[in-house]
């Protein structure tokens, strides 16, 4: 190929990216991202644990109580719900804005409900003796659940800020779609914690 | 946040040109991501100062076990382990990556994809400001009870949570606390260049036409961030056994205490890669514009820097060969770091064939290039005796790892910097450099660095081991002709402390009273050079850039001009 070819193809493709919107917004991009450490952050944390009850001789640690697997099936459950809420929020606010509201607050409340019950199971499991230096696995327990509650609650304040702003009427899709990437991941992240950490 | 594209920003910022900011808003918390790129540079700068302080103490109580160092006093044992540490720390955790990544990454991607900032200033901004609280941590945990953290750099449990074995019970949460703060701080910086060098491009500028410093800082901030978090979990973990009272490295409470090796080596490794990119990068923008040659394979040198960082995740049990992992694992890790010997060697190729039939000049910033290709070879070449598990497990934690590293560390860290800072230094202060005073530095530097690091190669290999506050109590290590060496090693060490000196004065009377450099004195076609010199905020007041052709159009043969803009119409 002559240079001078290239050059011109080159020209051409220039002129078709011209004023082509950009595929990513910014702050999805950004969130991803972020939410790209957060993965890592709990793999490590979750194989951390995994290594730990592996090299252990007896499992799980005596005079400790169960972790309460079934109340917090329900629990799941409940994230799930506000998970696909959300889905449904952004569908519908490409349609309408107003009827992405319910869902949105749906998403909210079974989000806050979420982490409630996990303060209302940390608080039982408290008075049952397992404390967060009682044994590696009240240690993991705690250190786990509580980053993965830590970055709920982050999330749903930004999902209640996403909510001002729909009432408002200021909110952009892709700033709903922002908070959801963090609060799909809070979601996703979820069953792996139930999985490696109660089952 | 940001939810602008393009051109949108580009009438923000105008808009934001017509009230004049105060001092604070300039200096101090400025939005600007030149000013908080010069922000992280001299922050990175005055900790490499200290950083080299404290090499400088407790090599004078290596070469001169039990002397009065000036300025310092009497090193004892545990000012030895703080030094130590602290010269560890400080060095790759504030000086390589705020520098590198943070001060070149926020200073040359807007400028150098032609956009006006980065896409979220202010992420931009709280990033330096909890880097600063970092190293404010850092530095105080020297006149805490107990002092400086002592575990080296590393901070190997159990001597690291137990303050009966560190005797440093705050020093050593102070430690890991302020190096927790720094990843977050590196955290939104990079976010920040991913998504401004992804959505921010000028106007036809494609990827194959991303100058490469760019694209090198884009795939260290990947690496950063997918390594980083099992060292945070890891971080938390140990501040928990610190001050909580946990068990998660303390084998007798059913811990374990290698599990933190593993979480910290995970990120430890790519950390090498995440500040050699930016460097090899820097090297490619100076090598192209000295040697007015396109720069030789350019997608090839992009697509080994992605394969050296997926393979950088899979060397890190090469630090711990004697750690009593499987032999088995020592296997496969010996395999996989003698593999990523192949693209770094590739990317030095590259460089070598760059420069082959160039029109090379020698100036400052060349000279540095040059010698980053020729000190980082030696420390890679090294790498390869240390990667093998059969041979390391003689050469773990001698003084010949310590060369290995430091070959590779100090090319990337501080010839790297020097390397870019001389080249962009006119348009980052609008005036030309000393070349006279430059090069002299540059040999006051790079003699003593080799005087330095090459005796310590041939004491490793004579089976010193590292750590150790005081070799006459080792006879076998006390030989005259070994402390010879080691006091050659600490004399060169402060010569080359010493020819700094020549390069602040040059700084300081060159920003005051040097040349002025116009727009582009280099003659070089990447998009900064477009900008005037210092580039006023906004970068382009006038309008935006647009790009037409790749970074490296030198010589092109159909041009009349040795070099051909980015911004150009053909």
């Amino acid at each position: 190929m002559s240079v001078g070819s290239y050059q011109s193809s080159r020209m051409r493709l220039v002129a078709e990216e011209r004023g082509e919107p950009r595929v990513v917004s910014n702050g999805v991009l950004g969130m991803v991202l972020f939410v790209m450490t957060e993965i890592m952050l709990f793999a490590g944390m979750i194989s951390a644990f995994s290594i730990v009850r592996a090299s252990s001789a007896i499992w799980p640690p005596p005079n400790q109580p169960r972790l309460p697997f079934e109340e917090t099936a329900i629990n799941t459950l409940a994230l799930f719900v506000s998970g696909a809420l959300l889905i449904l929020a952004q569908r519908r606010f490409a349609e309408s804005r107003r009827a992405a509201r319910a869902p949105l607050v749906g998403s909210i409340v079974l989000g806050a409900f979420f982490v409630l019950f996990q303060g209302w199971e940390w608080a039982s499991m408290l008075a049952q003796g397992l404390t967060l230096t009682s044994s590696t696995l009240g240690s993991f327990f705690y250190l786990i659940v509580g980053t993965h509650a830590l970055h709920a609650i982050a999330a749903i304040w930004l999902l209640f800020r996403t909510w001002r702003r729909l009432e408002r009427g200021w909110l952009h899709a892709s700033q709903l779609a922002t908070a959801a990437v963090l609060w799909y991941f809070v979601v996703g992240a979820w069953p792996l914690i139930y999985w490696r950490v109660y089952l | 946040m940001a939810e602008t594209i393009h051109v949108g920003h580009a009438e923000e910022h105008g808009h934001h040109d017509h009230h004049e900011m105060s001092f604070l808003e300039k200096y101090v918390f400025p939005l600007d991501h030149k000013m908080i790129a010069m922000q992280y540079m001299f922050t990175g700068m005055f900790m490499a100062l200290i950083g080299g302080f404290f090499a400088y103490a407790f090599r004078m109580q290596l070469a001169f076990p039990g002397m009065d160092v000036p300025f310092w006093g009497v090193v004892t044992p545990a000012d030895y382990n703080a030094l130590v540490t602290s010269h560890g720390s400080v060095m790759i955790f504030w000086v390589a990556m705020p520098v590198l990544i943070a001060a070149f990454g926020n200073y040359l991607i807007p400028l150098m994809i032609g956009a006006d900032d980065m896409v979220f200033p202010k992420i931009n901004r709280l990033s330096y400001q909890i880097f600063l609280i970092s190293a404010i941590i850092i530095i105080a945990s020297f006149f805490v009870e107990g002092g400086a953290f002592g575990g080296a750099w590393t901070a190997y449990p159990p001597l690291s949570t137990k303050a009966q074995y560190s005797l440093t019970p705050i020093g050593s949460t102070m430690w890991i606390t302020a190096v927790a703060l720094e990843f977050v701080a590196f955290l939104l910086g990079g976010i920040n260049f991913i998504t401004t060098a992804m959505n921010s491009r000028a106007p036809g500028m494609k990827m194959w036409d991303i100058p490469m410093v760019v694209w090198m800082i884009v795939i260290a901030s990947i690496l950063f961030m997918l390594s980083v978090g099992p060292l945070l979990a890891g971080g938390i973990m140990m501040i928990f056994d610190q001050q909580l009272g946990t068990a998660f490295f303390d084998p007798d409470r059913g811990g374990d205490p290698i599990l933190w090796q593993h979480l910290f080596w995970f990120f430890g490794h790519p950390e090498v890669y995440v500040v050699l990119l930016p460097a090899v990068g820097i090297v490619a923008e100076v090598m192209t514009v000295f040697s007015r040659k396109k720069l030789f394979a350019y997608k090839t040198v992009l697509y080994t820097a992605i394969g050296t960082g997926v393979l950088s995740f899979t060397v890190w049990a090469h630090h711990q060969f004697i750690a009593g992992i499987d032999p088995r694992m020592a296997n496969v890790f010996t395999v996989t770091t003698l593999l990523i010997s192949v693209p770094i060697a590739e990317m030095m190729f590259v460089y070598i064939a760059t420069l082959y039939g160039g029109k090379i000049t020698l100036t400052t910033p060349m000279l540095w290039a040059l010698a980053f290709v020729f000190e980082f070879l030696i420390g890679g070449i090294t790498g390869i005796f240390l990667g093998a598990s059969g041979n390391d497990i003689y050469m773990h934690d001698t003084y010949f790892v310590l060369a290995h590293f430091h070959y590779t560390f100090y090319p990337i860290a501080i010839i790297g910097t020097y390397a870019g800072f001389t080249f962009w230094f006119p348009k980052m202060f609008g005036k030309m450099m000393n070349d006279g005073l430059g090069k002299l530095h540059f040999w006051l530097t790079i003699i003593p660095f080799n005087l330095i690091f090459l005796p310590l190669f041939v004491l490793g290999a004579s089976g010193q081991h590292r750590r150790i506050y005081d070799y006459t109590n080792f006879p076998e290590l006390a030989q005259p002709w070994q402390q010879d060496l080691r006091q050659l090693a600490t004399i060169s060490l402060v010569v080359m402390l010493g020819a700094q000196v020549i390069f602040f004065y040059n700084v300081i009377k060159s920003w005051m009273s040097g040349p002025p450099a116009g727009k582009n004195p280099w003659n070089s076609g990447t998009l900064e050079w477009t900008a005037t010199s210092p580039p006023p905020h906004g970068n382009w007041p006038e309008g935006l850039p647009t790009c037409y052709r790749g970074p490296y159009e030198y010589s092109h043969p159909d041009h009349d001009k040795d070099y051909w803009p980015q911004n150009e119409p053909a």
